[in-house]
């Protein structure tokens, strides 16, 4: 089996985990789960981080290094964000 | 220290779980949390474990880069008000966005080192790059409605979609002739379209539709991610973004039908954005055969009631309302009266966005209740009161052939002994449809701004 083509087994049996994940989530949770996805989403600086890092173009690490900011910006602020909202989910009121 | 590819390997699929675990996490406010730290823990790994990978050289500005996100996302995250949560979402999803874009053009110029490009990475960085642009300038154009730096109407002109046709067929011919030839200009161009295109699809969507616009970029950002994941042959990223790109997509799914709308019609545009005449609420609302009633009426016929449901909308966000129910809530508990949430999946602009606003005035989530759980109880609730919601509870859909918004679930709170619906205006709903309920026998509307009449309740009630 030739790389690309594993590449689109994984995809395609990835995307039949999101799918039941997903449909598990509770609807009063639907906005951390945005958040959370936006921040796992930023799992792009994986690619980014390989740019920046190549080390034979400068313009490409120019590219990576805003791609490696955009990205972290992402991550920290939607875990940051995800964390804020789920912290206020209470079940009884503390007085 | 580096890591081999199979090291590498092992750490991206323990990464992978801890993603998968992580959104599992969401299925139950209590898991919730836990969730969050095992994502955290995953991307905590796929980045330590990239930056080991033999191939990354330099680290300097990568650590930069990384350092200075962390700075800003957690500044931001931090201060932004939680009734601002959909702008930030989109803020965060164009991002991706444009880093997809980044990393297409990046690794273009990286492989360009290596020799020739193969047929399959040009089309995947033809994937990456389109798919990223049309979210950055997608989401971007969300940001500004959301933020109402642009109309939150939908924008329209003659031979719109004519226009989107054009610009669809270029941008096909454009990638055909770079994965054939191999073109970087190509490349280029496509992407600079695919931004135009961004901004056209999103333009005509209006403000209501907005939840359904902020999942399906949520799944546009996922789809970017996991076509960098084919460009770079990594399996995380390909994993990550088909979790994300599925998630938003049944989050649009979910959305969509519970407006009894096509994703289809949604995304050619949004209807209504109506605006009544100047005539006073009052005056108009007597015109109209509808009655008004005073704060003291509602506070009433409350403090004698059992049951007491209330249906908040996008104008408790506007007004900034949450607290001020909180306060009712509570009151309302102290006199014996049992009080429940009523919340339609479309109420706000982002999917959750009244259950993040209650959980934030403190309103315990166990209080709070979806659609179809709440609908049966409304009979036996002695008040439905509604606050700064409108087509969700418009019994039009539900016995209006001719109206657009006929066959959309509503909250049946029509079918409470009393409903006070608190109101700035007698301008229609989003959708410019004029709500039946106001006419029916059993309805009394209050007009005023949200915040200031459930302050008045609360105190009211306390005296009573």
């Amino acid at each position: 089996m030739s790389e690309p083509m594993v590449a689109i087994y994984i995809f395609v049996l990835a995307c039949f985990v999101g799918y039941w994940v997903v449909w598990g989530v509770t609807p009063s949770l639907h906005a951390p789960l945005i958040s959370l996805t936006n921040a796992i989403s930023g799992i792009i600086i994986v690619g980014a981080i390989l740019v920046a890092g190549f080390d034979r173009s400068a313009i490409a690490e120019a590219l990576g290094f805003f791609a490696v900011l955009l990205a972290s910006i992402n991550i920290f602020g939607g875990f940051v964000v995800t964390q804020r909202m789920l912290t206020m989910f209470k079940k009884k009121r503390g007085r | 220290m580096t890591l081999g590819t199979e090291g590498l390997a092992v750490a991206y699929l323990v990464s992978a779980t801890l993603f998968i675990l992580g959104l599992k996490g969401l299925t139950h406010p209590t898991s919730a949390r836990r969730g969050n730290y095992y994502a955290m823990a995953g991307m905590l790994l796929a980045v330590a474990a990239t930056m080991l990978n033999p191939a990354v050289k330099s680290h300097a500005w990568i650590a930069a880069g990384i350092a200075g996100g962390a700075v800003i996302g957690t500044i931001v995250a931090l201060k932004i008000k939680m009734t601002a949560m959909p702008q930030l979402v989109a803020a965060l999803h164009s991002f991706v966005g444009l880093t997809a874009v980044l990393v297409a053009v990046g690794t273009y110029l990286t492989h360009a080192h290596q020799g020739a490009h193969g047929y399959v990475l040009l089309s995947e960085l033809f994937a990456g790059s389109f798919i990223g642009a049309v979210t950055f300038t997608g989401s971007a154009v969300a940001f500004g409605k959301l933020q109402a730096l642009i109309s939150p109407k939908p924008l329209k002109f003659p031979g719109h979609h004519l226009l989107n046709l054009v610009l669809a067929a270029a941008l096909f011919a454009l990638g055909v002739d770079f994965v054939l030839h191999d073109h970087f200009v190509s490349l280029l161009l496509l992407t600079a379209i695919a931004l135009a295109l961004g901004v056209l699809l999103i333009l005509p969507i209006g403000g209501a539709d907005m939840p359904v616009v902020v999942s399906m970029l949520n799944s546009y950002s996922g789809w970017a991610a996991a076509a960098t994941g084919f460009t770079l042959s990594n399996n995380l990223l390909i994993i990550a973004g088909a979790l994300v790109g599925f998630s938003g997509a049944i989050l649009s799914y979910i959305m969509s039908r519970a407006m009894n709308r096509s994703i289809v019609s949604i995304v050619l545009g949004g209807f209504g954005g109506g605006e009544a005449g100047t005539e006073t609420p009052m005056a108009a609302a007597v015109g109209k055969g509808i009655k008004a009633a005073a704060v003291e009426d509602a506070v009433f016929l409350m403090a004698n009631a059992a049951k007491v449901v209330i249906v908040p909308g996008y104008g408790m966000a506007v007004a900034q309302a949450q607290h001020a129910l909180k306060e009712l809530l509570d009151t309302l508990e102290a006199k014996g009266v049992e009080v429940k949430f009523a919340i339609h999946p479309v109420a706000g602009r982002m999917p959750g966005h009244m259950n993040v606003l209650l959980a934030e005035a403190d309103v315990p989530y166990d209080r709070v209740f979806e659609m179809d759980e709440i609908n049966p109880e409304f009979p036996t609730a002695d008040v439905a009161l509604i606050v700064g919601a409108n087509d969700v509870t418009n019994p039009a859909a539900k016995t209006q052939k001719s109206s657009p918004i006929y066959g959309m679930p509503i909250l049946e709170a029509n079918r409470a002994k009393h409903v006070f619906f608190v109101k700035r205006s007698l301008k229609p709903g989003y959708s410019g449809v004029d709500n039946l309920l106001f006419m029916q026998d059993n309805c009394s509307l209050i007009f005023g701004d949200a915040k200031d009449v459930c302050e008045r309740m609360a105190v009211e009630l306390k005296a009573a």
